[in-house]
């Protein structure tokens, strides 16, 4: 199946409609509530959690014995929050500091997740295969059932997220204000924990619990670099994060031995490297330019200064000076004598240049704290 | 216990100190995280290294993979130079592409790779002891014994040629530049010898694991010493512990081996954790109360101090006045009667000779805040002893 075909079959194809709606969705959440992870300088407890769900799929499925989505994703949900709150009470307790307790969760859990799997394996139980799904994700498991859970999870947190909007932003940016104006900032602080917690466990089905930290950043790390304003950045993350999601499931359905987890992950990073290049406010390449211009302009007024400081000796400020003496300066070339000439700062007559009224009055307030409109 | 167990152990024991050595300058340099980062994105380097050499024990491979995770490393910092992102991002960002890279080559080669998912994440140490090195004909033992004790001698060398700048650059950077030791060799040192570990001990334990092995024994160290000697014994000891109950808890569950290592280092973590003498939960929790209390007393001291008329002084206005719960309030009256501060007559407060004094002195060290004023006082009272 080619990605055409991909994109023709699914307006017929109920099983594809549902799992692109459902990797769209599972985008848009991740993008949401990772836009806060991301600037709340969280990124990376979004990989410590989703690491340490794993062992609450793997004691979910002991404990009931089945596989049904929604008791292993609570497990995971569970199993979530204890390395989140245990994270925080390693860092707030002890000197151990939060890379350290980020690392220690992540790998701790993980391990004894692996351990309860591979036990599971050697289990009699025939109900056993496809646990290991949870690793990397599988798109392609997704029932319509899995794609209302993920609809009802983002419409709840949607309506959180409106409801505490006003308390979420001022957290955010200002958490000391917050606290000032009586906020209940530590209520706040678990909310959005909380959140960012369920975007990552309804995730885990179709991306993985390997992978899914760089759901949540990918997208909202490409966002940030489009907007200063957190509405557009959570807007555009989950655009970012529901493309990301719909062309990561094409691409992996297209081929058989790929997992849907990677392949969205490296969807998202195109976009990430697509707006680290290419956004206009803070990428790199119009960061360049904007440097290159920078020097330019100022190379050249260095020259008008040069020249300023010569032209000012004389009665008639205009009188026409040989290009030759400039020769003892480093800063011009043919071409910016003539940019000079552009912005109508000097005249060139054949070997000689003169300072124009405009450029002596452009060279004169150089250094003068005065206001300039250019 | 038949051969291969021994080697296995063995083995598991080997991985366990080559990780732990790195893993406790990594803790203190609170770049932990970046182990983690380095164990992922090493995957492509590996797999590419594999269609090279065809064997997941060459030192080629090795060295290929080892170079991945430097540019790892280079490439955080220099996402990070940008200023796009915020420092933890540009690593939650990088490992997992790369990782992704790898798995999905894993996949569309997988007829050519002996190499399947499982075994990156939890690698095959069952299988380590019937990879036989072979020299001339003569079987000398498992490869990758061979191969991580190779990492583990140069681990060490390195590590006693250079503990001192080792430890200054770790502690005091600034110190170290003027030394004329500079940190960015040492960073790089440091990163290196990471790479080449996290890369030999991946066969053995998986690419997450690893990231156990190295963080999980310096941190556990870290709560038990502030001493960097200590703390390196500490954690080699915490690391070979954890290799070889981690192998009978597998043996008993029939599960993965790495699996268990981590889940016997995360037991081990828990309890320290908990239990640590100085630094562990509850002996924190423990202080916060009596600090707590403590402060309580002062309060209580200085109001007295305050108001010589008797309703002031009453026991029962007490709990009113300074709003505190009648539990709270027994107790911190009974501190005070039990050292000799108070006196209670017709359950009127007032401040004995010593209480007075001893008020009279924390009032001028909380006026000027002078720590030589409190320095006799940490002897004779059981007060700020901090």
């Amino acid at each position: 199946m080619t990605i055409s075909e991909y994109f023709d079959l699914l307006w017929n194809d109920y099983t594809l409609r549902t799992i692109t709606l459902g990797t769209a969705v599972l985008g848009a959440t991740c993008g949401m509530l990772g836009s806060f992870a991301v600037l709340r300088k969280q990124s990376l407890l979004g990989d410590a959690i989703s690491h340490a769900a794993l062992p609450g799929i793997a004691l979910a499925f002991l404990i009931t014995g089945a596989k049904d989505t929604n008791v292993l994703l609570l497990g995971a949900l569970v199993s979530g929050l204890i390395g989140t709150f245990w994270i925080r009470g390693i860092t707030s307790k002890t000197h151990l500091k939060s890379d350290t307790a980020l690392g220690l969760i992540l790998s701790l859990f993980f391990g004894f997740g692996m351990l309860l799997l591979t036990f599971i394996q050697k289990q009699p139980n025939a109900n056993q295969a496809g646990l290991d799904k949870y690793l990397f994700g599988q798109a392609a498991t997704l029932v319509e059932k899995d794609v209302q859970l993920m609809l009802i999870v983002t419409g709840i947190s949607l309506f959180v997220l409106l409801l505490f909007w006003k308390e979420f932003k001022i957290l955010l940016f200002d958490a000391d204000y917050a606290k000032t104006l009586g906020f209940n900032t530590k209520f706040i602080d678990i909310l959005i924990t909380f959140f960012i917690v369920l975007a990552i466990v309804i995730g885990l089905q179709t991306v993985g619990v390997v992978l899914m930290s760089a759901m949540l950043l990918a997208p909202a790390a490409a966002a940030r670099q489009w907007t200063n304003s957190l509405g557009v950045m959570i807007v555009l993350a989950a655009v970012f994060g529901a493309f990301s999601g719909v062309f990561g499931t094409a691409i992996s359905a297209t081929e058989d031995s790929l997992s849907t987890g990677p392949v969205i992950v490296l969807v998202a990073a195109v976009f990430v490297l697509f707006s680290f290049i290419f956004s206009p406010g803070r990428g790199l390449l119009f960061r360049e330019i904007r440097f290159r211009n920078n020097r330019r302009d100022l190379q050249l007024k260095k020259t008008l200064q040069f020249m300023y400081g010569i032209a000012k000796d004389h009665e008639d400020i205009s009188h026409p000076h040989a290009i030759r003496i400039l020769n003892n300066f480093q800063g011009f070339t043919k071409k910016s004598l003539q940019r000079l000439e552009e912005k109508d700062w000097i005249q060139l007559f054949g070997q000689q240049w003169a300072l124009t009224q405009t450029g002596f009055e452009e060279a004169k307030n150089l250094f003068s704290q005065k206001p300039n409109d250019d | 216990m038949t051969s291969p167990q021994i080697e296995i152990q063995l083995i598991a024991a080997v991985v366990a100190v080559a990780c732990a050595i790195p893993g406790v300058f990594l803790v203190l340099r609170k770049m932990a995280l970046i182990s983690d980062a380095i164990s992922h994105s090493i995957l492509p380097g590996i797999v590419a290294g594999f269609f090279i050499t065809q064997d997941l024990n060459s030192p080629l491979l090795i060295l290929l993979a080892a170079l991945t995770g430097v540019i790892t490393v280079v490439l955080v910092e220099a996402i990070q130079k940008t200023g796009l992102v915020k420092e933890d991002t540009a690593i939650g960002l990088v490992f997992p592409a790369l990782f992704s890279i790898g798995v999905i080559l894993i996949a569309k080669n997988a007829n050519d790779i002996h190499l399947d998912i499982d075994a990156v994440l939890l690698g095959e140490l069952a299988f380590a002891p019937f990879d036989r090195l072979l020299i001339s004909g003569m079987d000398v033992g498992p490869k990758s014994l061979w191969l991580m004790g190779g990492v583990l001698i140069i681990t060490v060398v390195l590590l006693l040629l250079f503990f001192k700048e080792l430890k200054i650059s770790t502690f005091d950077v600034g110190l170290s530049s003027a030394m004329g030791i500079s940190p960015v060799v040492m960073h790089y040192g440091l990163m290196s010898v990471s790479s080449i570990t996290v890369v030999g001990a991946f066969d053995a334990v998986g690419a997450i694991l690893v990231v156990a092995l190295i963080i999980a024994p310096s941190a556990t160290a870290y709560l038990l010493t502030s001493d960097l000697r200590r703390m390196l014994w500490l954690s080699i000891g915490f690391g070979v512990f954890s290799a070889i109950g981690g192998y009978w808890l597998a043996h008993i569950l029939d599960a993965s081996i790495s699996g268990s290592m981590t889940t016997v280092l995360g037991i081990v973590f828990l309890l320290v954790y908990l239990f640590a003498p100085k630094k562990g939960l509850l002996s924190v929790l423990y202080r916060q109360k009596q600090q707590r209390t403590e402060v309580s007393l002062i309060t209580f001291l200085l109001h007295l101090n305050n108001h010589s008329e008797e309703t002031e002084r009453h026991i029962n206005h007490l709990t009113e006045h300074i709003n505190w719960q009648t539990v709270r309030a027994k107790t911190v009256l009974e501190l005070a009667l039990k050292n000799n501060m108070i006196t209670i007559a017709n359950d009127i407060v007032s401040l004995t000779e010593k209480g007075t004094d001893f008020t009279n002195r924390a009032l001028e060290y909380i006026i000027t805040n002078k720590d030589d004023r409190i320095e006799h006082m940490k002897d004779d009272f059981f007060l700020f002893r901090g």
